[in-house]
């Protein structure tokens, strides 16, 4: 990293698209399926016939509205659909059913923490506006064609647009991350990248720190993880600060990020500015919500992320981290719930899920809802640690078995046979049986070389395939030895 | 109220992925200017307190639908009007975004 990079501060506004799950689309009764046969979900209206008349998805039109709220922003009084013109293949009908200058809502704001010495920090959102997928394009390796399935032209579609709020590519990861469990706990959407149904699009300049004037901002697609993201930004705060070392100009355009070489390259662009010709879409009246339906709407919005992380510190004494990690994910924060229902000691919980459980669920791509292993089955391996039949080392073998085969940790145990011996009697037996044959390790220790403890105590764990429980062990043996 | 020349025709008909050629610039600048002409007579009326009218259902709001699957056309209908087709794919000329 260059000493000047400091000097700049970089401006990000980040525009994320999330398909709004629903049965059907935006404004015809489609399925919203994803991954069937090509074009088997169009109709004339998402394949813009002439004379079909696009129709309101009511349930769209209200997850939309819910999502404005938990985002702290303001419904629009009178909100109006608009025809965003031009011409690309994906756009059966030459233009998006998109709002413009009447969106659904505007100016709200939610909050970030980018780790603990950062505080939180507000990130406010511009609009947030209901209008309809594109459908997907397809590109075939050496052909001199493409291929267009419009299945997904119609699915209702939400953009979340912040000022340009963020400041770095972290607190741009750390939004999304935020944003993305928010979306999660209100139930609205998949959020998932992979499908498509979450996009993010963002928008970065640099500019001298403490100055107030924004630099030329390109805007970067093509992200396909949050990680992307990030590494995206990163790359492109780094070659606009070497641009404007070398006294170069900043070009206003769009960059595609590549993730296999890691960098940013132009698209190309038409000679010719992009020019929408917004106009109001005649075929949608305009939509009202009534205050008092907002009123309702936002008292039964779900607890959101925030409130549940400071909940869970108050109600469960987890740290401030542990509580935000936790409830980052809505079945997590539920696993947890459950799990403390039943289990008092909750740091002990926080830990397992956090720990052992979240690396396992990372290393193989799956949720905690995924594995079979129920919060009762986990609080069952924590019983048996608290009762000693199993060592904390073992349990965690138990667990990763557990997770992996879907069986109850109780009957890996069993059926291994890896209770601890705590059977007193069965023990001291096995304890003589060691001390008589290491008479001289028994003198070194009656000599004064306390190790020999240790080394006696290493025998019967070795005798006993490490069933023993190590504590009672070292009881006897001192009992055995005089101590 | 801006002019008609042949240099917004120009725009519009690539913007509308229209090929033109000089004759037809020339005519169509012609024609549309004495079109937007002719209609432009409705700026001397004084409009400064009439909100824009965007729908002609002027009293009519929050028509919705219902959340309800209704049966989407057969694929062979749907591809029946396709200029090209690929399996059940449309067939386009190739467009490849930022190469």
């Amino acid at each position: 990293m260059r000493e000047d990079e400091n000097r700049y501060e970089t401006v990000i506004g980040l525009e994320v698209h999330l398909q709004l799950k629903a049965n059907t689309k935006a404004f015809c009764g489609c399925s919203t399926l994803f991954g069937q046969k090509p074009n088997s979900q169009t109709c004339p209206v998402c394949l813009g016939f002439p004379g079909s008349l696009p129709v309101l998805n009511e349930e769209a039109f209200y997850s939309a509205v819910k999502v404005a709220l938990a985002l702290n922003c303001k419904i629009q009084d009178l909100i109006k659909f608009d025809r965003k013109n031009y011409y690309y293949p994906d756009l059966p009908k030459n233009f998006q059913i998109s709002q413009y200058d009447m969106p659904l809502s505007y100016d709200g704001a939610i909050y970030i923490t980018s780790g603990p010495e950062k505080g939180r920090k507000k990130i406010r959102i511009k609009r947030v506006h209901l209008e309809e997928d594109a459908g997907k394009l397809l590109h075939p390796e050496g052909a001199n064609y493409s291929l267009v399935d419009y299945n997904r032209a119609g699915i209702p579609l939400l953009e979340i647009v912040t000022e340009p709020d963020i400041n770095s590519p972290q607190e741009a990861y750390d939004y999304l991350t935020r944003l993305k469990a928010i979306l999660e706990y209100l139930k609205v959407s998949d959020c998932d990248m992979e499908k498509g149904s979450l996009r993010c699009d963002a928008n970065i300049s640099i500019r001298v720190a403490g100055t107030d004037k924004l630099g030329t901002k390109v805007e970067l697609k093509n992200m396909n993880t949050f990680k992307g993201v990030r590494l995206a930004l990163e790359y492109e705060a780094k070659r606009q600060i070497a641009l404007v070392e070398e006294g170069e100009k900043i070009t206003q355009e769009t960059r595609l990020w590549d993730a296999e070489k890691s960098l940013t390259t132009p698209m190309r662009t038409k000679e010719e500015a992009m020019d929408y010709r917004y106009f109001p879409e005649p075929d949608l009246v305009p939509f009202q919500v009534d205050k008092a339906v907002i009123e309702k709407i936002r008292r039964e919005l779900p607890e959101l992320p925030e409130a549940k992380a400071k909940r869970f510190s108050s109600e469960y004494g987890l740290s401030e981290y542990d509580a935000n990690v936790i409830t980052g994910q809505l079945e997590m924060a539920d696993y947890f719930e459950e799990c403390a229902k039943i289990y008092q000691n909750r740091k002990t919980i926080a830990n397992w899920l956090m720990g052992d459980i979240t690396a396992y669920l990372n290393a193989e791509n799956l949720t905690i809802k995924q594995i079979g292993l129920s919060p009762s089955d986990l609080v069952g391996l924590f019983n048996m640690i608290d009762e000693g039949t199993i060592s904390g080392k073992m349990a965690k073998e138990v667990l990763i078995e557990a997770m992996k085969k879907g069986i109850k940790p109780a009957e890996i145990v069993e059926r291994r046979g890896l209770s601890q011996i705590s059977d007193t009697a069965a023990l001291e037996r096995v304890v003589d049986a060691v001390l008589a044959r290491n008479e001289k390790s028994v003198d070194d220790y009656r000599k004064g070389k306390k190790n020999a403890l240790t080394y006696l105590i290493g025998q019967v764990m070795k005798d006993t395939n490490g069933t023993a429980n190590p504590a009672l062990v070292n009881v006897i043996l001192k009992r055995r030895l005089g101590d | 109220m801006p002019l008609i020349d042949k240099r917004i025709v120009k725009h519009v008909a690539l913007l509308s992925r229209l090929e033109l050629n000089d004759r037809e610039l020339e005519l169509y600048s012609s024609q549309l200017a004495s079109i937007i002409g002719y209609i432009s007579k409705l700026n001397e009326i004084d409009t400064t307190n009439v909100p824009p009218t965007s729908h002609a259902a002027s009293n009519l709001k929050n028509v919705f639908r219902k959340d309800v699957l209704r049966q989407s056309l057969d694929i062979k209908d749907v591809l029946s009007n396709a200029p090209a087709r690929y399996d059940n794919f449309f067939k386009v000329p190739q467009v490849i975004e930022g190469k």
